[in-house]
C-alpha cells in the first residue's frame, strides 16, 4: 500500500474542482490517506479500494501570506476567522451555529513552577467552548457538511462530550438530533447531552460497541438521511481540530510551539493538530522550525502508548477500563498515524494511572484555577511524567491541551469536598483552626 | 457451517446491492474465501496483499471483534453473524 507523506497531504492542490457542485469552500475532493484514491465530496468516510480513511483535499485560494494573516486577524473571535482554511462555505459565519473556538491560551506560570518548566508553559483551555469541550469545533464543520449534503438529522456515537456538542449544534441550526452513548457515562455528560432536547440513546456496551452499532445503522435503511458527524461526515468533522493548531500559533504571536501535549482517544485530534501546524508552515504564516507532538493516554486505555513503547507501528485494540471515559476508545482508528507523528517529530506517547489523572486535575485546579475534565488530567499528568523521564524538555515552550470542563466529570474528584462544617459563630470558626 | 455476513455499503457493489449474504465456512478465513467464490473481488477489498485483514477493516463474529479472538482463524459456528465494518474514529 502506498502511504502519502504527511507534509504532502497537508496542503493539496487538485487539478479540478469541477467534480462536485457542493460548496464547502476550499474543500475540493476526498482523498484516501492510505492509497491516495480520490472521490468527489460526499457523505463517505472509507476508501472503496482499501477501507483507509478519507480526508479532505484542499484547493486553497491564492492568498498573499500577509493578506491572509490580516484577513484572519480581522475575522470573528471564533473558528470562522480560519474559514478560508476549512471545509466550509465562505459565508459560514452568518449561518446559525455555535461559533466555537478562540478559547484562552493560558500562560500557566504557577503550574510551570510546580513542574519545573522554564521555557514557558501554556494551557489551551477548550473548556471555554459553548458546550465546554473541544467537540464544538469538529461538530461545527460536520454541521456545514450536513447542510451541504441535505441531511436533516444529526447523529453520532459518543463518549459523552460529542453527544452534547451535537445536541446543542442541532438545536441552534434547527436539525433533529439522535445520538448514541455508552449507557454508563458520567451523569454530567448524560444531562448535558439530553438537555438540548434531542434523542439520546444509551447502548449497552462500551464506546467501541456504540461505534460499531452506528456504522451498521448507516448501512441500513433506518439510518438513511442521517448525518453521523463522526462516521459518514468524519472527513469534514475531523478538520475542526486543525483550528486548535491555528489558534495556538496565532495566540503565541504566529509562532509554532516547541512542544505540544495532546490527549489521544481515536487519535484524530492529534493528527489534525499536526496537519494544521504543517498547513501554517506551508502557507508561510509561521516560521518553519521543529516541533514535537506528544500523545497522552490513560493507562486503563493505552493501546497507542503501549504500541509506541513496544516500538510497534500497529496498534492492538484494548478493552478500556479508566475514569478518563472521553478517551476510552480501545480500538483507535488513527492510532498508527499518531505513532508516525510522535516518532517523526521527536515526541512520544505516554500514559498515566487513574490516580495520577486525579492528582493532575487537582494540580491544574490549584495552580491555575482551571478545572479540567479527566482528559485534561491525562495531559497534565503525562506532561509531568514526560518531564520526569526527560522526554519533554522543560526549557522549551510547551502547550498542554485541556479539552473539556471538569464539571462534566465530577465523579473523578468526588472525594474533594468541605474543609470543615462549623456553626455560624466566630468561636466555631476559630475552633476549626481556620483563623 | 452456514453464516450470515453483513456487507458494508462500500462493498455492496460486489453483492448486487445486498446488505446481507449467506456464506459457508468453519473459520472466518474460510467464510471470506467462500464470499470470494460468489462475489469475485470482495476478498481483495477486505484482505491485504499478504492475505491479512486490512488495517482499517473491523470484523465481528457475533459480538466479538476477531482481533481479540483468532483473527482469520476465528471459528464461525453454524448460524453465526459476521459483520464487516470500516474502522471509524471519533468520540
Amino acid at each position: 500500500m502506498r502511504r502519502k507523506g504527511l507534509a504532502s497531504m497537508a496542503v493539496q492542490t487538485v487539478a479540478t474542482s469541477s467534480d462536485t457542485t457542493v460548496d464547502l469552500g476550499p474543500a475540493a475532493a476526498l482523498s484516501c490517506r492510505e492509497c491516495g484514491h480520490r472521490v468527489p465530496l460526499g457523505p463517505v468516510f472509507a476508501c472503496e479500494e482499501c477501507f483507509g480513511p478519507l480526508e479532505i483535499a484542499y484547493e486553497f485560494s491564492a492568498y498573499d501570506t500577509e493578506e491572509l494573516r490580516r484577513r484572519i486577524e480581522a475575522g470573528p473571535a471564533n473558528i470562522w476567522r480560519y474559514a478560508p482554511l476549512l471545509p466550509v462555505p465562505a459565508d459560514v459565519a452568518g449561518k446559525p451555529n455555535l461559533n466555537p473556538g478562540w478559547t484562552k491560551l493560558v500562560q500557566a506560570d504557577n503550574l510551570a513552577r510546580e513542574l519545573g518548566v522554564t521555557g514557558g508553559l501554556y494551557v489551551k483551555d477548550d473548556s471555554g467552548n459553548p458546550t465546554h469541550s473541544f467537540k464544538d469545533r469538529v461538530v461545527a464543520q460536520a454541521l456545514e457538511a450536513a447542510r451541504a449534503f441535505g441531511f436533516t438529522t444529526l447523529s453520532c456515537s459518543s463518549t459523552g462530550n460529542l453527544a452534547g456538542a451535537v445536541g446543542a449544534a442541532a438545536a441552534r441550526a434547527g436539525f433533529r438530533s439522535c445520538v448514541f452513548i455508552p449507557h454508563d457515562l458520567e451523569q454530567g455528560k448524560v444531562v448535558m447531552a439530553a438537555v438540548y432536547g434531542g434523542e439520546l440513546v444509551g447502548i449497552e456496551g462500551n464506546y467501541d460497541d456504540v461505534n460499531r452499532f452506528c456504522s451498521e445503522l448507516i448501512g441500513d435503511p433506518a439510518g438513511e438521511g442521517w448525518g453521523f458527524v463522526n462516521v459518514n461526515l468524519r472527513p469534514y468533522y475531523a478538520e475542526g481540530s486543525k483550528t486548535l493548531a491555528y489558534e495556538i500559533c496565532e495566540q503565541l504571536g504566529w509562532r509554532l510551539p516547541d512542544q505540544i501535549v495532546v490527549p489521544i482517544a481515536s487519535g484524530s485530534q492529534l493528527t489534525k493538530i499536526d496537519k494544521g501546524l504543517q498547513e501554517l508552515v506551508k502557507l508561510g504564516l509561521v516560521e518553519d522550525r521543529p516541533y514535537k507532538i506528544f500523545g497522552a493516554q490513560a493507562e486503563g486505555c493505552s493501546p497507542v502508548s503501549t504500541a509506541y513503547k513496544a516500538g510497534h507501528d500497529v496498534v492492538r485494540p484494548q478493552k478500556p477500563d479508566t475514569i478518563a471515559k472521553s478517551l476510552a476508545i480501545g480500538n483507535p482508528a488513527d492510532g498508527p498515524y499518531v505513532l508516525d507523528i510522535a516518532r517523526r517529530t521527536g515526541g512520544a506517547v505516554e500514559d498515566v494511572t487513574d490516580e495520577q489523572i486525579v492528582d493532575a486535575i487537582k494540580l491544574l485546579a490549584r495552580t491555575e484555577g482551571i478545572f479540567a475534565e479527566t482528559a485534561g488530567g491525562v495531559t497534565v499528568g503525562v506532561t509531568r511524567k514526560l518531564i520526569e523521564s526527560g522526554l519533554l524538555d522543560p526549557a522549551l515552550t510547551t502547550v498542554v491541551l485541556n479539552t473539556g470542563d471538569g464539571l462534566k466529570t465530577l465523579d473523578a474528584v468526588a472525594g474533594t469536598g468541605l474543609t470543615a462544617t462549623i456553626r455560624p459563630t466566630l468561636d466555631s470558626f476559630r475552633e476549626a483552626g481556620l483563623a | 457451517m452456514s453464516v450470515t455476513v453483513r456487507i458494508p455499503t462500500i462493498l455492496r457493489t460486489y453483492t448486487g446491492g445486498r446488505a446481507e449474504v449467506a456464506a459457508e465456512g468453519a473459520t472466518l478465513g474460510e467464510v471470506i474465501a467462500d464470499l470470494e467464490k460468489n462475489h469475485t473481488g470482495i476478498a481483495a477489498r477486505v484482505l491485504d496483499d499478504q492475505g491479512k485483514l486490512r488495517r482499517f477493516v473491523n470484523v465481528y463474529v457475533n459480538d466479538d471483534d476477531v482481533r481479540f479472538e483468532q483473527g482469520l482463524e476465528t471459528a464461525t459456528p453454524d448460524g453465526a453473524g459476521v459483520s464487516i465494518i470500516p474502522a471509524v474514529a471519533g468520540g
